[in-house]
């Protein structure tokens, strides 16, 4: 329960206004109203760049049990956040709460204060989410009126440019090195991949062919990142070129959704998205099945050209949530393997292209 | 999808109710069979516990109701030659027993399959030690131990591992001889009595991870190694306190999701281990100051806490575990809540949901009240909100323990000062939450509460701000209040004790997915932190609210349940929609795949209320509810509710001493004399007038609390005051007791004309309270049938003009006192009854069914209709007392029983024999029997067992002096217990002052008790009975 007595409302595009109380900035929110059923991970969810531009709803009426840790980082990788920042515009919650472990440094209100980031509880976050899940994922905005005022219209803005680095940055390891591109990414892909030993490149999301291919990489990976992917045609150029070379690639999420349209696939937006860590997907040639991390708003639909193989369905709607394309040596995934918040069940795709990269090495010599 | 088809598969259930197995078992076995029957297999059951519902005909296609013992499932196996046996949804007691005829190769033998995770999965899972060592091959995290074979085993291993030492047993249920041990003293006090209770002469000493967090992994994976944790439950009470006696929050709520999924990930390691098929929990230590964590145990089987997690996350495991036993694969499998989406995901909660035990250990004489590693508690309610508070406070009244919430309005708990509030938590007193606010409320902080308790300082704030809100709340102006009460209500108070009203609660569907997917399925609970409610108007004309009996105690139990389902199966096969209402999270009725909407949350007129606008219910059943439904129905008629059966005015007839006192003396039936008086010396000059023995109860009370028979006027002095101090001096009601009279049973149903009853005639004298008396049902043509010819005229004509002066409906059970063949009527209980389970099962014709049509229609004859018996049928207590440490094993007017059991046999001592077997620990005494304190019946009870056994004799110094005994002092006695030379003790009364460590060293020590001299002529009796193993059908 939130001391303070500071009302706000949530106002969505249909007009729907939810009433509240105000946490965090005093600032006003606005963003694509999106909400996720995972019930922790709120360190890692809120400062996920996949967020961006989102103001995201927790279905789990209380939020903030644990508070918030100090970061750390190892290897010059966050182990315990996404991005060095909140990522979302607005957080909405049942309650905020104000627990405190043996490695908080920090409430979560006070993180969202410091980072001036607004959010807004007591709000009956499952009429939210069945409202969302009826009528569409849909823009709103936290505010101290009731007004709806028209915001910027969330397709049309390219956040991954706001969200990627600006310069490489390399993160040296024993083994050799793979270039991950940044869409966006969540620190948990470079804890992955550097997991495995190998060096990691980190370039940003308009890396050119020649930029890329400058490192001579062993692998590359495509990471996941926010906002609508059919504003990144530059983006998938590059892909595409770069699929050709048969170096290794891992498209993850984003990077899933990049491989599928350098083939020619189609990508929708879908009706309120996936935003979950409890999500069965199988994996089609051993029939084993994990359960996956999702976070998307957009998915790969449409004929699958010759040479494309799904390697992964969700179990639940069969969505594509996995490629490959053997001869250009790519497997894909919809969901997140890295997970952070989510389990260990996807590492599995890191394992696979841990093989891909062995045996274009061992191909190479 | 399944291996190669099995057509007819044999389950085992759990027996009696008993501390650590409860309905929960009832719940998981007829998931099973509903599995079983969904792929068209024929099941079998074979459970001596006649309340449940799984033997009734509705789930399975054959019941036996024999002893859980492996010459029983040998007979049944032999004669229907299953394909496969299911060991794991019966708790401990079917896992053990099968696991003994794999060992001995019976099964294999009989080529009869064992389902689900293999026995040495099991073996591996369940011996302490080598779980311990598997675990260490494979890394994972176990605390350090040692597993030992004897005292001196045990002592090393504590003295190596330092102290503080945690003790558990290998193969048992419910920590039961496990234990804390501070120093040596108290490590060698427990330690033998720890072997006792272990199945293999195994413990496991391990270092005592004081206040470390407890957490559970609910694993389910199939035989391929999909793995999904269907919840993880975290455990308030900290470890050393058993998750029996936990309060348990589901989802998990201090865990952040590095942590959360290191341990998920260790749990599914643990489960491949064994090779888990099905589901499996594994718990967890968590050290509070860093990641560091142990496994600390798993059970490869259906257990309290997977009860707990589908009724927590609306996932049925036990259904699905059954199909994964058949060989199915889990992503093959439906998510029976929203029917679209796969089983095979890991729900997600939006909600809070709360279990609570509760505790009756006030009714046992000296036991210990307090909250161990040892399962105690009787019953557990699950509550669920939108907020902890809500949730916590929702669970306090579920328990129905006279608690609003966790601010106590006990006058005790009321004036106790900080210090000794302080000292109860530390002595950890159940229901530590009330002591806890109670601390707080006289300035304790959170950090010397979480000191005293070891609780998250997390979960101690949220009470501390209740403390806080309340007191404000009480201070405020009366405008003033009314401005914040919804605010309050949203915290979990309630409107009684807010003094006011409230908008309506709302309703919430619980649908496994967090609203990310529409769900088919009606689960519901009620919260007031809503802005939408998801309540759909029924067809008001169709559609019947049915109450369950909430939490089970002493008193209630699995039989209301089956009240529950089987008038409720009544109403749907008359064209009913059933909306259920119930909080039990242990019960088949609280299945949302029963009812046409399940409502899990408080059985109380606030909620009855709300869900009857909100829902447009207007009928209402109450007689399933137990005694809740009775206090609340004039409540609920008030407020326009339709009570379907007999009504409020017809219940407050019955239930009011002087109004049916009136009543009967109008209608000249006999009742003993008594009086209801206001002090000791209205009682003393009651007894002058009326004579000794009297019986002496508060009123109002349930099972018979309190209650008790006084011989002279020191006795009446101390039981009155007694009672007064306890229940704050409410009325006394003292009456007449006939000694040696016969006790009987009329368990009836009526159209409110018409009238349907099974009589039932108990082995103990009347005295001995009805739930712990042994029952016999004879059949129409036997001679002891024909002997109570007259006597069982004179009861129906008694129900008779009962049910017309009352207007009963529906079900209804009257009590008698019977001697030189007058029938003195005792009590009246207009609902469902303790024994309708078995008078229904004796003789083949379902009382429930009849007690709903009689609610709605009128039945197709005139008169009193007595179903013909052809068998014998014998219903036995299943009493607890190992588990209620301390306890004083002895019968009397206040019930002790936690469950009970029943047989049927052509023949009377077989009946008897088998019956009494079926509880737990009785068995057939193979070497000797003490007797001792049975007063005069003392020497024919001896000649029988010389007649019939071959049982060596002996009795206990300080007792009547016996023909062939040998006499035993006290310490010779207590050696021969432990050793097992005396396998079976004889004895009557009441005499703890001469007996208390004899009858405790049975408790401790597994050996069978026979408490009452008429019973224990009865059994050595039926010794040598040959009996038979027939299908329950074949009794009718």
């Amino acid at each position: 329960m939130s001391e303070r007595n500071d009302v706000a409302y949530l106002v969505l595009e249909d007009g729907s206004v939810y009433p509240g109380i105000r946490f965090g900035s005093h600032s006003n929110a606005e963003g694509e109203v999106v909400f996720t059923t995972s019930m922790n991970g709120y360190v890692e969810s809120l400062s996920d760049p996949s967020y961006k531009g989102q103001i995201l709803a927790i279905t789990h009426p209380l939020v903030g049990n644990y508070g918030v840790p100090e970061k750390i980082r190892r290897n010059g990788i966050l182990t315990n956040f996404e991005s060095e920042m909140i990522q979302v515009s607005g957080l909405i919650l049942g309650e905020i709460t104000h627990g405190s472990e043996w490695n908080s440094e920090k409430s979560l209100e006070r993180w969202l204060d410091d980072e001036n980031v607004p959010g807004i509880s007591g709000i009956d976050t499952r009429a939210l989410a069945l409202h969302i899940r009826e009528k569409g994922t849909m823009a709103g905005i936290i505010s101290s009126s009731k007004e709806f005022n028209k915001v910027r219209n969330y397709e049309s803005i390219n956040f991954v440019e706001m969200v990627s680095i600006k310069q490489p940055l390399i993160y040296e390891n024993k083994g050799p090195k793979i270039a991950v591109i940044d869409y966006g990414l969540k620190e948990g892909i470079l804890e992955c991949i550097y997991s495995m030993g190998y060096s990691i490149v980190r370039l940003p999301h308009d890396a050119t062919e020649e930029q890329v291919l400058s490192y001579n990489p062993k692998g590359i990976v495509l990471t996941n990142g926010p906002g609508n992917p059919l504003l990144l045609s530059r983006e998938t150029e590059n892909v595409a070129k770069l699929m050709e070379h048969n170096i290794p690639v891992l498209g993850i999420c984003l990077g899933h959704q990049l491989v599928a349209m350098a083939s020619g696939m189609e990508i929708r937006k879908m009706g309120f998205g996936h935003r979950a860590i409890n999500k069965g997907v199988m994996e089609l040639h051993t029939g084993k099945c994990m359960i996956t991390t999702h976070n998307h708003g957009y998915a790969v639909f449409g004929d699958v050209p010759d040479g494309v193989e799904i390697s992964h369905v969700s179990l639940d709607d069969r969505t594509i949530e996995g490629m490959t394309i053997k001869r250009h040596n790519v497997i894909t995934a919809q969901f997140h393997p890295e997970a952070r918040p989510g389990t260990k069940d996807g590492f599995r795709i890191f394992e696979l292209f841990d093989y891909a990269v062995k045996g274009f090495i061992g191909g190479k010599r | 999808m399944e291996k190669d088809k099995k057509n007819k598969v044999l389950l085992i259930g759990s027996g009696g109710i008993k501390v650590a197995e409860a309905a929960e078992f009832d719940y998981s076995g007829s998931q099973a069979l509903r599995a079983l029957r969904d792929s068209g297999i024929k099941s079998i059951v074979l459970n001596p516990n006649v309340a449940t519902v799984q033997t009734s005909y509705t789930m399975a296609d054959s019941v036996y109701i024999l002893p859980i013992s492996s010459e029983y499932i040998k007979r049944v196996i032999e004669k229907e030659k299953p394909d496969a046996i299911l060991p794991g949804f019966g708790g401990q007691t079917a896992l053990s027993a099968c696991l003994e005829l794999w060992d001995e190769g019976f099964l294999q033998a009989k080529g009869v399959e064992f389902f689900g995770t293999s026995p040495d999965g099991i073996k591996n899972a369940l011996g302490r030690a080598d779980f311990q060592r598997l675990m260490r091959k494979l890394k994972i995290p176990v605390p350090p131990s040692f597993g030992v074979r004897s005292a001196e085993e045990g002592i090393d291993a504590a003295k190596r591992l330092g102290f503080p030492v945690m003790c558990r047993v290998s193969f048992n249920l419910g920590g039961r001889g496990s234990f804390v041990a501070h120093s040596l003293e108290e490590f060698e006090s427990s330690i033998s009595r720890a072997f006792a209770q272990s199945g293999t002469g195994e413990a496991l000493v391990e270092k005592y991870l004081s206040g470390w967090k407890e957490l559970e992994y609910e694993v389910m994976r199939d035989k391929e190694g999909n793995t999904a944790i269907i919840a993880c439950l975290e455990n308030l009470d900290p470890m050393g306190t058993h998750t029996g006696e936990s309060v348990v929050v589901a989802p998990a709520q201090t865990l952040d999701n590095y942590v959360y999924q290191e341990m998920r990930s260790m749990a599914i390691r643990v489960a491949e281990s064994i090779s888990l098929i099905g589901e499996c929990n594994v718990q967890f230590a968590l050290n509070p100051n860093s990641y560091e964590f142990f496994v600390i145990e798993t059970n490869p089987r259906m257990s309290r806490s997977s009860a707990l997690a589908s009724k927590v996350t609306g996932y049925p495991i036990a259904y699905v575990a059954a199909k994964l036993a058949l060989g199915c694969r889990l992503h093959e499998l439906q998510n029976e809540i929203s029917r679209s989406t796969s089983a095979y995901f890991e729900p997600s909660l939006d909600y809070i949901a709360i279990k609570m035990p509760r505790w009756d250990n006030k009714k046992f004489e000296m036991a210990e009240d307090s909250v161990g590693s040892e399962m105690k508690s009787i019953g557990e309610v699950m509550s669920i909100g939108r907020n902890f508070e809500e949730s916590l406070q929702k669970a306090v009244r579920m328990l129905d323990i006279g608690e609003e919430g966790v601010i106590s309005t006990n006058e005790a708990i009321k004036a106790m000062s900080k210090g000794e509030a302080v000292s109860a938590l530390r002595t950890r007193k159940p229901y530590w939450f009330l002591y806890a606010a109670k601390a707080f409320e006289e300035g304790a902080g959170v950090e010397e509460i979480h000191d005293a308790t070891g609780i998250n300082a997390f979960f101690l704030e949220k009470i501390k701000n209740l403390v806080g809100k309340y007191a404000e709340f009480c201070n405020l102006k009366e405008d003033k209040k009314k401005e914040i009460v919804e605010f309050m209500l949203g915290l979990g108070f309630s409107e009684k004790q807010l003094g006011y009203k409230g908008p309506g609660q709302k309703a919430k569907h619980i649908d496994t997915l967090a609203g990310e997917w529409p769900s088919d399925a009606n689960y519901m609970y009620l919260t007031r932190n809503a802005i939408l409610d998801e309540a759909e108007k029924q067809d008001g004309k169709d559609s019947v609210l049915f109450l369950g009996a909430g939490c089970f105690r002493i008193g209630v139990s699995v039989e209301f349940d089956y009240a529950t389902v089987m008038a409720a199966s009544a109403a749907k096969k008359l064209g009913k929609s059933v909306v259920m209402l119930n909080c039990n999270p242990e019960t088949v009725s609280t299945d949302w795949n029963f009812s046409k909407i399940l409502l899990f949350d408080r059985v109380g007129a606030e909620s009855v209320i709300s869900i009857s606008k909100s829902f447009g219910v207007n009928d209402a059943v109450v007689f399933t509810a137990g005694q809740i439904g009775n206090n609340i129905s004039e409540e609920l008629h008030g407020s326009g509710i339709n009570i379907l059966g007999s009504g409020h005015k017809a219940i407050e007839s019955a239930e009011n001493r002087k109004l049916f006192s009136n009543i009967i003396n109008e209608l000249g039936i006999k009742e003993p004399e008594w009086e209801s008086v206001a002090s000791v010396s209205e009682a003393v000059n009651f007894a002058a007038r009326a004579g000794y023995p009297l019986m002496v109860r508060p009123s109002f009370v349930l099972s018979g609390s309190s209650m008790g028979i006084v011989k002279n006027e020191d006795e009446l002095r101390r039981k009155v005051l007694g009672i007064e101090k306890r229940y704050m001096h409410k009325p006394v009601v003292i009456s007449k007791f006939i000694s040696d009279a016969e006790e009987a049973d009329l368990d009836c149903a009526t159209d409110g004309k018409s009238i349907i009853g099974v009589p039932l005639f108990h082995i103990e004298e009347a005295g001995i309270h009805s739930g712990d008396s042994t029952m016999q049902a004879f059949p129409t043509e036997s001679k002891e049938a024909k002997d109570r010819e007259h006597v069982v005229e004179k009861m129906k004509r008694i129900a008779e003009s009962l049910v017309e002066r009352l207007r009963i409906r529906g079900p209804f059970n009257l009590q008698f006192a019977i001697k030189d063949e007058v029938p003195y009527v005792i009590e009246l209980n207009l609902r469902a009854s303790r024994s309708m389970p078995f008078s229904s099962k004796a003789t083949g014709t379902e009382i429930l069914d009849y007690a709903m049509k009689g609610c709605l229609y009128n039945f197709d004859w005139d008169g009193f209709y007595n179903p013909k018996l052809k068998a014998y049928g014998i219903k036995s207590p299943q009493f607890s007392w190992a588990q209620i440490k301390g306890a004083y094993p002895c019968l009397g007017a206040e019930m002790k029983s936690t469950g009970e059991v029943a047989s049927f046999d052509k023949d009377i001592d077989a009946a008897l024999l088998k019956s009494w077997i079926s509880a737990q620990p009785n068995r057939m005494p193979q070497k000797g029997a003490l007797v001792y304190g049975n007063g005069a019946s003392t020497e024919t009870l001896e000649r029988e067992l010389e007649d019939r056994t071959s049982l060596k004799l002996y009795s206990l110094e300080g007792f009547e002096a016996s023909r062939g005994a040998e006499t035993l002092s006290e310490k010779e006695a207590l050696n021969f217990l432990r050793d097992k030379t005396i396998d079976i003790v004889f004895t009557d009364g009441h005499i703890p002052e001469k007996d208390y460590s004899v009858r405790r060293a049975c408790a401790d020590f597994n050996v069978p008790m026979v408490l009452n001299s008429r019973l224990g002529l009865g059994l050595a009796k039926a010794l040598g009975a040959k009996t038979d193993a027939n299908e329950l059908k074949d009794y009718w």
